[in-house]
């Protein structure tokens, strides 16, 4: 018998807010956490514009000791942690006390692309200087991909299954998905799920050579990130992290948890970079066999999905996208669900996106609204002649969402799509 | 440079690493570093490069296969000092 999987926490870490009263507040309006960045001028980039969020000093000392900001370079864990452990306290759960057994039945699932890239840079650095002695202890445990599990399950002293996954922008959708799974199968009776990304222009530098971000708003960063406009010229690259508390229903109930929402299914696959996918590129059959999946998985009709949080990146893959979808839903003109793009406001936050963007959607399903798509005055026609203009709102909608579907899709033709129901209770 | 001299500079570098349940009056001499003062291990490697920059001087491998109490560290860096004049 499949456990019943419902939401109790959610973090998050993002451009346009650190925290979710911030976040609610900034996706609510609209606002943007795209700005220009210097250094990315100073080192030749093209595109000279970024979403990161601002985390001050004495924030880090909310989460971390002193000691362990001593050598700290690596901003995929302190995302993480901030958003992992804002998911713990929102769902009230209390870290194992020292000198006592761990808790055996949370575990986490913590994502991550490329993780310690500034850490790596010094590790290089010294090495490649004969002085590897002088390295210390910080580089392997800032360095190591697990580094992020491994850091909040330190603090938490989670003594279920610690891990991290990998699948480029599908990484965070996927870390939820796997949470998911181990506690529908009975393993674990709580799982904290999220993603982290690093905002550095070592990570951002290849995708800059690759010419997928856009180049053509440094003077305008916040119109910089344009998903489903005919004008956008690719992403902007971001950063952050998201998280959320995925729990039993049975084990929720029992302590009085406060529940967000439920997962009733879900699918990941890949298009195995085969007929139009590629390293780069989606294989549409495989993206919409996901979404297909995850609805049968539900066991819902396609027809019950009132709304959609896309991938979406601001590329000329977007109208590819909605083509998806209305193929895999057999919905389109005014019956397609409504649907909207975080990336307008935060950029592309690559392995993080997937679970800043299901925090969105768990957020716009708790409170009843949908957050308006910036930047998409001009939707791309192609776009526009598959759904109406009025199922990409520009500006809130406060409306009911029962049933919700997120999908992300990542470099190596892979895919994740959730499926969440609002909590009725 | 006197034993006592070396100790009380000492203090503040291994202060860093103590956990949150030792206190900084619980650093004597004696004190067994990882056994006693419960500093996680993995950091006396970070003990070391701060005792370096502190002390001008640069710990061999032999050396730190022979620390153990904050007294062995303090005959090091006592001898250390001599040898460098």
């Amino acid at each position: 018998m499949r456990k019943r999987v419902v939401i109790t926490g959610l973090g998050v870490v993002s451009p346009n807010g650190v925290g979710v009263p911030t976040f609610l507040e900034a996706i609510k309006n609209g606002d943007s956490g795209i700005k220009f960045h210097q250094n990315l001028k100073d080192l030749n980039f093209s595109c000279q514009i970024g979403g990161a969020p601002v985390v001050s000093e004495e924030k880090k000392l909310e989460y971390f000791t002193t000691l362990q900001l001593r050598n700290f370079n690596c901003n995929a864990i302190l995302y993480g942690v901030m958003a992992g452990m804002e998911a713990i306290s929102d769902a009230k759960i209390q870290p194992a006390r020292l000198n006592s057994d761990p808790l055996w039945d949370l575990g986490i699932v913590f994502g991550v692309g490329t993780g310690g890239i500034d850490k790596i840079r010094e590790l290089i650095y010294k090495t490649d200087e004969g002085n590897v002695r002088r390295l210390g202890s910080s580089a392997v445990i800032q360095s190591m991909a697990s580094g992020v599990s491994a850091y909040l399950s330190g603090i938490l002293g989670a003594g279920n299954s610690v891990s991290t996954n990998s699948s480029a922008c599908a990484t965070g959708t996927e870390a939820i998905l796997m949470g998911y799974e181990r506690i529908a199968s009975g393993k674990a009776k709580q799982m904290l799920c999220g993603s982290s990304a690093e905002d550095s222009p070592y990570i951002w530098g290849g995708f800059d050579a690759m010419k997928v971000i856009t180049y053509k708003h440094n003077d305008n960063p916040t119109k910089a990130s344009r998903p489903l406009s005919e004008t956008a010229s690719g992403f902007v690259p971001g950063s952050g992290a998201g998280a959320l508390v995925l729990e039993s229903m049975e084990n929720a109930e029992e302590r009085g948890a406060k529940i967000y929402a439920e997962i009733i299914g879900g699918a990941i696959n890949s298009g195995g970079q085969r007929n139009n996918g590629s390293m780069t590129a989606p294989n549409s059959i495989a993206v919409q066999n996901c979404i297909k999946e995850a609805i049968k998985d539900a066991n819902i009709n396609s027809k019950d999905i009132d709304y959609i949080n896309g991938h979406l990146t601001a590329t000329l893959k977007d109208a590819e996208e909605i083509n998806n979808w209305c193929k895999a839903l057999d919905r389109e003109g005014s019956d397609f669900p409504y649907i909207n793009s975080l990336k307008g406001m935060t950029g592309h936050c690559l392995a993080a996106c997937g679970s800043i963007e299901a925090v969105s959607t768990i957020l716009q399903m708790h409170h009843s609204f949908i957050f308006p798509n910036i930047n998409c005055e001009d939707i791309n026609p192609e776009i526009n002649n598959l759904i109406d203009i009025e199922r990409i709102p520009q500006h809130i909608i406060k409306t009911k969402i029962n049933i919700a579907a997120k999908a992300s899709f990542g470099f190596g033709d892979v895919n994740a799509c959730i499926i969440f129901k609002k909590n009725n209770q | 440079m006197t034993l006592d001299e070396i100790f009380t500079q000492l203090i503040p570098i291994i202060e860093i690493y103590l956990p949150q349940d030792v206190s900084i009056n619980d650093i004597k001499k004696e004190s067994d570093l990882t056994a006693e003062l419960n500093i996680n291990s993995a950091h006396l490697v970070d003990i070391v490069l701060d005792v370096e920059d502190k002390f001008g001087i640069e710990f061999a491998n032999a050396d730190m296969e022979k620390l153990r109490t904050v007294d062995d560290a303090i005959i090091i860096i006592q001898d250390k000092l001599a040898k460098s004049g």
